[in-house]
């Protein structure tokens, strides 16, 4: 008995660093960032007068806030809705005992390891409109394969904006997603495949009716992992095209940046960073709260 | 073959050819010389091959002021290393004790790590500057290597935890009735059987880490600390720096996780799985 008493100290002993470094580093980091935001703390020198809720009010009048705060949500949509519908078509293909299977499934995933830095240095090259005259990247592409209607200025087109972006962020995430509906797909028993064909359902219904059901989870699963990404998305906007012409391709976790680190508004920025914060939170605890209940019943 | 299928190949090979694009376009421009590189030319094969791109890269023009990649390559190496190695130690303790030595309190703090790994780093990153100042090591890489080990912890937890909830309960009790204590449970059991976990969270987090831009940024003002990463953006921003120089450091900053990704893709596949709680 006595030992067992040792070893449960010692277990503790064991967990305690990674309990401590999680409470300072993250919770209350994130109290310390919650009462930076009430305080006026606008340049260089902290300085910690509350003012209350200023800096928000301030923010949600500010002009840029407010197109960081549309475009997000408009990313986050486009996003999500691509990488899903790409990801699952991807993986029913895939799933048709294709010849080469390993080679495309590898294909597909590779951007997955590679830098948001990278991926946005060179999206920014391919997407690069060019002139009407001396169009370049892709629009010389498309002007090559006659579906000249479709070139556009992409990313500098204030239009179009974000919206570009989505295209290196599906680039790279959506593989992904077809990974994640592929281990799926393969989980599901084939007797559900071959009850459902012998009673006359041809392969889209079988899809459509009881494959897609079936991988609820998955989708959730990964609406939650993208959302957060594409919610906090830095790096590949950092690196592809930076706030934009008329701040349309600026997302709040850059504005936040900008304003924290290059503007030295220590106390704008922190109201910034806890509205991020909201806005993933809103995403993952209600998540987390039921992936692990349904742990839990399992 | 039927026409179905014919279809179903051409929509995945055309699907192949967009995620390659951006590797085409990668290597044939960082392969031209510097006469060759044009805006009008870029989808074209290189005439002649030319590494000349890949050494100004790697080691930058002093005449023209231009920095080379080399040193934040290296950056990156001696800060994933430690950071990687460390961090797979920390969420391997964590997963055995989580799992095998259930304490009073353990269903609040999983939920709690783990949130950890969701929050937007933003709203840290006030404090953490301060608090990396006060100990003196802000702009330091021992501080980059710090930073991704605590901010590591919820994902190597969380890998761990559930690889170990498949090595049965039984073992450890039988473990326990021989005398085994603690410490000799995981050292003996635990750890010998733990090779496949420590290769995916080892793999995830060298990936991770060496992809990392955001706190490389703001941890690491200093250029000559800064990570690959952060470097290759700088590169890329200078409007001097030819196309093929810039195409060239991006495949350097590439390299490493994709060699990474091809030799040992089945751990990597494994790694991004667990990253979606209900995939596992």
């Amino acid at each position: 008995m006595k030992i067992l008493q040792k070893d449960k100290l010692y277990s503790f002993l064991f967990i305690l660093p990674s309990i401590i470094l999680i409470a300072i580093f993250v919770y209350f980091f994130i109290f310390w960032t919650g009462f930076i935001s009430l305080t006026d703390w606008n340049d260089i020198f902290p300085s910690f007068n509350i003012v209350e809720l200023r800096n928000y009010i301030e923010l949600f009048q500010n002009f840029r806030f407010q197109i960081s705060m549309k475009n997000t949500l408009v990313f986050t949509a486009l996003f999500l809705v691509s990488s899903l519908i790409l990801g699952f078509l991807l993986a029913i293909f895939l799933d048709q005992k294709i010849r080469g299977e390993n080679i495309f499934r590898n294909i597909y995933l590779f951007p997955m390891a590679i830098s948001f830095v990278v991926t946005g240095v060179v999206w920014r090259w391919i997407l690069n409109p060019g002139t009407i005259n001396n169009p370049v990247g892709l629009n010389q592409i498309l002007d090559k394969i006659g579906l000249s209607f479709l070139k556009s200025g992409w990313y500098t087109d204030p239009k179009i904006g974000i919206k570009a972006v989505v295209i290196a962020a599906v680039w790279q995430m959506s593989g992904y997603v077809m990974a994640m509906y592929l281990a799926g797909i393969r989980g599901i028993p084939s007797e559900l495949f071959e009850a459902a064909q012998v009673d006359g359902a041809n392969m889209w219904q079988v899809y459509r009716y009881i494959v897609l059901p079936l991988l609820r989870p998955i989708t959730l699963g990964a609406i939650i992992i993208l959302g957060h990404i594409s919610l906090k998305i830095f790096d590949l906007v950092v690196a592809m095209t930076g706030s934009g012409a008329g701040f349309s391709c600026d997302v709040p976790a850059l504005f936040m940046y900008d304003t924290t680190f290059r503007g030295n508004h220590f106390a704008q920025g922190a109201s910034i960073a806890i509205i991020l914060l909201l806005m993933v939170g809103v995403l993952i605890i209600p998540y987390l709260r039921y992936s692990l209940k349904s742990e839990v019943k399992r | 073959m039927k026409i179905g299928r014919l279809l179903i190949y051409f929509f995945l090979i055309l699907f192949a050819i967009f995620y390659l694009t951006p590797i085409y376009v990668l290597l044939v421009t960082s392969l031209k010389s510097f006469v060759e590189v044009d805006l009008k030319t870029m989808w074209r094969l290189p005439k002649t091959i030319s590494f000349e791109s890949f050494i100004q890269a790697w080691g930058g023009d002093p005449k023209r002021g231009l920095r080379g990649l080399s040193q934040n390559f290296m950056n990156s190496v001696y800060l994933v290393i430690p950071a990687t190695i460390l961090s797979a130690f920390l969420g391997s303790m964590n997963g055995y004790v989580l799992t095998k030595w259930r304490f009073k309190g353990a269903d609040i703090i999983f939920p709690m790590l783990l949130f950890g790994m969701f929050i937007p780093y933003q709203s840290i990153l006030i404090p953490l500057v301060q608090v990396l100042q006060k100990i003196k090591l802000y702009s330091t890489i021992p501080g980059l290597i710090f930073v991704h080990i605590v901010y590591g912890i919820p994902i190597t937890t969380l890998i761990f935890r559930n690889y170990y909830s498949t090595i049965p309960s039984e073992l450890i009790e039988a473990a326990k009735i021989d005398g085994a204590d603690f410490v000799g449970i995981y050292r003996r059991i635990v750890l010998p059987v733990s090779m496949p976990a420590f290769a995916v969270v080892m793999i995830w987090q060298f990936t991770s880490i060496w992809n990392d831009f955001l706190f490389g940024l703001v941890v690491a003002p200093n250029p000559s600390v800064q990570p690959i990463t952060v470097a290759l953006n700088n590169l890329a921003g200078s409007y001097f720096v030819q196309w093929n120089i810039q195409m060239a450091g991006a495949l350097i900053t590439a390299l490493p996780p994709l060699i990474v990704y091809i030799f040992l893709g089945r751990y990597f596949m494994r790694g991004l799985l667990s990253g979606s709680l209900s995939g596992v």
